[in-house]
């Protein structure tokens, strides 16, 4: 899923003069590059700017979905600042950034060190490159059908996972895993993390093919021990890919929708609920509408706020790294 | 350089990081086996020997009734008209922006990225209501073309970042042949720009047709009609429904998920590799 996010990064520089296109004109003048932006830009006006502007205005609307949108001015945000459920859903995001952000990247790190450094050296890269495709199965999938995967182990009555335990004498462990609510949100964790943990790897896997395996030997010969080269070598030269999984997962992590739809709708009471659902759920079961776009517009913004102190901060350290050399 | 040194072999240090990695790859691979497994087995079997026997019979009752249920072959051919039809669209968008901006390099073109670049990012939910109503107007709610419409635009928005930038390098020496030869820019960019990007776009239309197929909040809200549904959203719908006892729904997430790995076996190398086409330049 996260793959479905772009890689953000600014287009690549070239060194021709800026507004000369490349393209060698001859006779007539022909008729505007524009032409073939209107297509293009006129469905992302249909499709993305008027709906967004639209949501905007509605979120300062009170506005059922019958009847026109009344405007109200700032009623939905002032209800919003003191609506506990809103801010149990942007302190589930946190738990949402821990399972899709943080674990996966760090152990991304590790095992895609791990399968580089040691088992593509040691093992075979036909090895390496068949854990690489297990550890990235679980991406495949939609992120619903992953949800109903899990969720099919978690059953309470007869799920795999209460049955195991049983069977294992740990039956006392077994309970109602996502209808409970201390459990229902590290299972919504769970799922994401297997979902999730693929990505990085992959990403992180090919961006370790620009090093030269002799540096490795290299630093192995030097005495260099297993954690001197993961910091050295590794890190040093995969840094851009951190940078650009952790915003793209990052950004990921605060859409996240369709496995808490699949799995616990939010609940129980409010463990495991999400922006995203909780927008969902005031559109089309509260009728809501004019709620649900505050709750959006506020999602949109704190996307965009990500987005942007992200990519200030890559610039920041690619301008740092620049300046030493 | 010096001579080429000895590899020495694994050591045990090396064995234990194999050992991780392996078990890891294990847990990772647990859930499928699991309802791999399930799918085949009665209610009864798996109520007296477990979720982690093998089945005693091959039983197909389970696959067989969610089959039915749902009108399988239907849903996926909906899953596929809808994500085909996307791919192609939001490519065919995407070389034409990408035409303007890479090859063309118009004015302002950074701003144009931009704008296409945050319609990627947007949460969905920000577009969900006002679509909704939209589409509703024209008609065209309940109907794949809505969800073909929406999809389109949001991949062609990244397929514009990503071609763009690939358009931007494009080589002057093809283009200025093609004008020698007095080709417009029309026929320049299908007679000499596509065929050439062709592997390119191949791999967007593979990551297009991919993303589409798996995507839920969109088609969950545009496609009521159980005849219309895709196939998450079709096997979403009926989990918790009373009539699923436990290998029925195994096996529905069993059919939710074979698809996506017939996918994964045929474009294994595209995906991985191709995942990173953006990632690293």
């Amino acid at each position: 899923m996260a793959a479905t996010v772009p890689f953000v990064r600014p287009a690549a520089k070239t060194r021709r003069p800026a507004e000369q296109s490349s393209f060698p004109d001859r006779g007539i003048r022909p008729a505007s590059w524009w032409l073939y932006l209107v297509p293009g830009l006129a469905l992302l006006t249909v499709i993305i700017v008027v709906p967004l502007v639209w949501n905007v205005y509605l979120s300062f609307t009170s506005y059922r979905g019958i009847r026109p949108p009344e405007f109200i001015g700032l009623e939905n945000w002032i209800e919003l600042v003191g609506d506990a459920r809103f801010w149990a859903s942007f302190g589930n995001t946190i738990a949402m950034i821990v399972a899709m952000v943080i674990i996966p990247t760090s152990v991304g790190l590790l095992v895609a060190a791990a399968l580089f450094d040691i088992i593509g050296r040691r093992f075979g890269g036909r090895l390496a490159s068949f854990l690489r495709a297990t550890y990235y199965l679980p991406q495949i999938l939609p992120v619903a059908i992953a949800g109903i995967v899990i969720g099919w182990i978690l059953r309470p009555q007869n799920g795999a996972l209460n049955t195991i335990l049983q069977s294992i004498g740990l039956g006392d462990l077994a309970t109602n895993w996502l209808g409970h609510p201390d459990t229902a949100l590290p299972s919504v964790m769970a799922v994401l993390v297997w979902v999730q943990i693929g990505y990085p790897i992959v990403i992180f896997m090919a961006a370790l093919q620009r090093v030269d395996p002799e540096l490795y030997e290299a630093a192995e010969l030097d005495g260099a021990g297993w954690f001197r080269r993961f910091r050295a070598i590794t890190l040093g030269m995969i840094r851009p890919e951190i940078f650009v999984v952790t915003l793209t997962c990052t950004i990921a992590a605060l859409k996240v929708f369709g496995p808490i739809f699949v799995l616990t709708r939010g609940g129980p009471g409010s463990s495991t609920l999400v922006p995203a659902y909780y927008a969902y759920s005031e559109f089309f079961q509260s009728q809501q509408v004019g709620y649900g776009a505050t709750i959006a517009t506020a999602l949109t913004i704190v996307v965009g706020i990500v987005a942007i102190v992200f990519i200030r901060a890559q610039a920041a350290v690619e301008r740092a790294d620049r300046g030493d050399s | 350089m010096s001579a080429p040194r000895r590899r020495r072999g694994p050591g045990v240090a090396d064995w234990i990081v194999l050992v991780a990695v392996v078990i890891g790859a294990i847990l990772i691979a647990f859930p499928f086996a699991l309802v791999l497994i399930n799918s085949f087995k009665s209610p009864q079997d798996y109520a007296t020997s477990g979720p982690l026997s093998l089945p005693t019979g091959l039983y197909l009752d389970g696959i067989v009734a969610f089959w039915e249920r749902v009108d399988f072959p239907e849903k996926l051919w909906n899953s596929f008209w809808i994500s085909g039809v996307t791919a192609i669209l939001a490519v065919l968008i995407s070389v034409l922006n990408a035409f303007a901006i890479g090859i063309g390099r118009v004015r302002g073109r950074t701003w144009v990225i931009l704008a296409f670049l945050l319609a990627n990012l947007l949460p969905q939910e920000a577009l969900l209501y006002p679509l909704y109503q939209m589409f509703r107007e024209v008609g065209l709610y309940n109907n794949p073309w809505s969800v073909v419409i929406i999809f389109t635009v949001i991949q062609s928005a990244f397929g514009t970042y990503l071609l763009s930038s690939v358009y931007g390098t494009f080589p002057k020496e093809i283009l200025e042949a093609a004008a020698l030869d007095g080709a417009s820019r029309w026929r320049t960019l299908w007679r000499v720009i596509v065929p050439i990007s062709r592997p390119t776009l191949a791999v967007l239309v593979i990551f297009f047709f991919i993303w589409t197929w798996n995507e839920f909040l969109i088609p969950l809200t545009f496609l009521i009609d159980n005849a219309n549904q895709t196939v998450p959203v079709a096997i979403s719908v009926l989990q918790g429904d009373r009539l699923m006892d436990v290998t029925t729904t195994s096996a529905s997430a069993l059919l939710g998920v074979i698809p996506t790995l017939i996918f994964f076996l045929i474009f294994q190398r595209t995906l991985t590799r191709g995942i990173t086409a953006g990632a690293v330049k």
